[in-house]
């Protein structure tokens, strides 16, 4: 019997904060049996995902801001969800052009995007100036045994 | 995260081990750059065998000390780095900056 499991989880965004929700979610994906080459790949991609909230999503706001975190199974697919109501994405085009960076001088590399990319399956980014971003990874997992 | 700084001849040599993130680059910088400003060592070695994760701040870490370096002619290469750091810094097109060797041990130090 098979079924599509799911979790959710929301953060402040702390930098603190980031080697917790990139275990959190990788520790979610070990029920699908991945390599350890795929299970760093997700690390990296949430990683990247989660700084991007804490760095620049509330750089501007004076209270401390929330990262959400969902992660679901269907199949044998990894889908995860990392969303942040802050100050959204002008030109989506643009930030998701490799090392374009708003930040340089906060030693940002402006890699973050290209990173998810070459570590999941899909990337897909959608943002709403002043309202926020939500960044959806696709990451597709050869079970080795379906349960 | 750790980082231990081993200074020889007129090099650093900054070796880190386990998780490199925005969070842990932040203290990384810290150590090594109070380092860079009282020595000016002609080069800075990462010492990257020992790191378990990392994702882009890495890179900004490893730029902007080659930013410090070379503003004052000194230069930065990256030894040993594990499976993962490698990924990403052949992502980011800094293959060049690698360097292998022997690992480092702080007893050898003179
Ligand atoms: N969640 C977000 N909220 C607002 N802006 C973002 C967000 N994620 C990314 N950006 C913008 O996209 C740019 C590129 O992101 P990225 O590739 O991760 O590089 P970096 O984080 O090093 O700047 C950032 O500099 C920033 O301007
Ligand atoms: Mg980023």
């Amino acid at each position: 019997m098979k079924h599509d499991n799911y979790f959710k989880i929301t953060l402040p965004a702390l930098s603190r904060n980031e080697s917790f929700a990139r275990a959190a979610v990788s520790a979610f994906a070990a029920q699908l049996d991945p390599t350890v080459d795929k299970i760093g790949d997700i690390k990296a991609a949430v990683s990247e995902a989660v700084t991007n909230c804490i760095v620049h999503a509330y750089a501007d706001s004076p209270v401390v801001g929330v990262v959400e975190i969902t992660a679901k199974i269907k199949d044998d697919t990894l889908y995860i969800k990392i969303r942040d109501k802050g100050c959204g994405i002008d030109d989506i085009k643009q930030a998701m052009t490799p090392l374009f960076t708003s930040k340089p001088e906060e030693e940002r590399a402006g890699l973050g995007f290209a990173v998810m990319e070459s570590c999941c399956d899909k990337l897909k980014v959608t943002s709403t100036p002043g309202k926020g971003t939500t960044v959806t990874l696709t990451v597709r997992l050869d079970k080795k045994e379906l349960a | 995260m750790s980082v231990e700084l081993i200074s020889r001849d007129n090099g650093i040599v900054a070796v880190i081990t386990g998780e490199i993130d925005h969070h842990a680059a932040a203290q990384i910088r810290t150590e090594i750059d109070f380092a860079l400003e009282r020595q000016t060592p002609s080069l800075l070695i990462f010492d990257m065998s020992g790191v378990t994760f990392m994702d882009s701040s890495g890179i900004g870490l490893i730029l902007g000390r080659q930013r410090i370096t070379e503003s004052y002619g000194g230069a930065v290469a990256v030894k040993n780095p594990s499976p993962c750091a490698r990924r990403i810094i052949t992502l980011a097109g800094l293959s060049t900056l690698i360097i292998e060797g022997k690992k480092e041990n702080k007893n050898e130090a003179r």
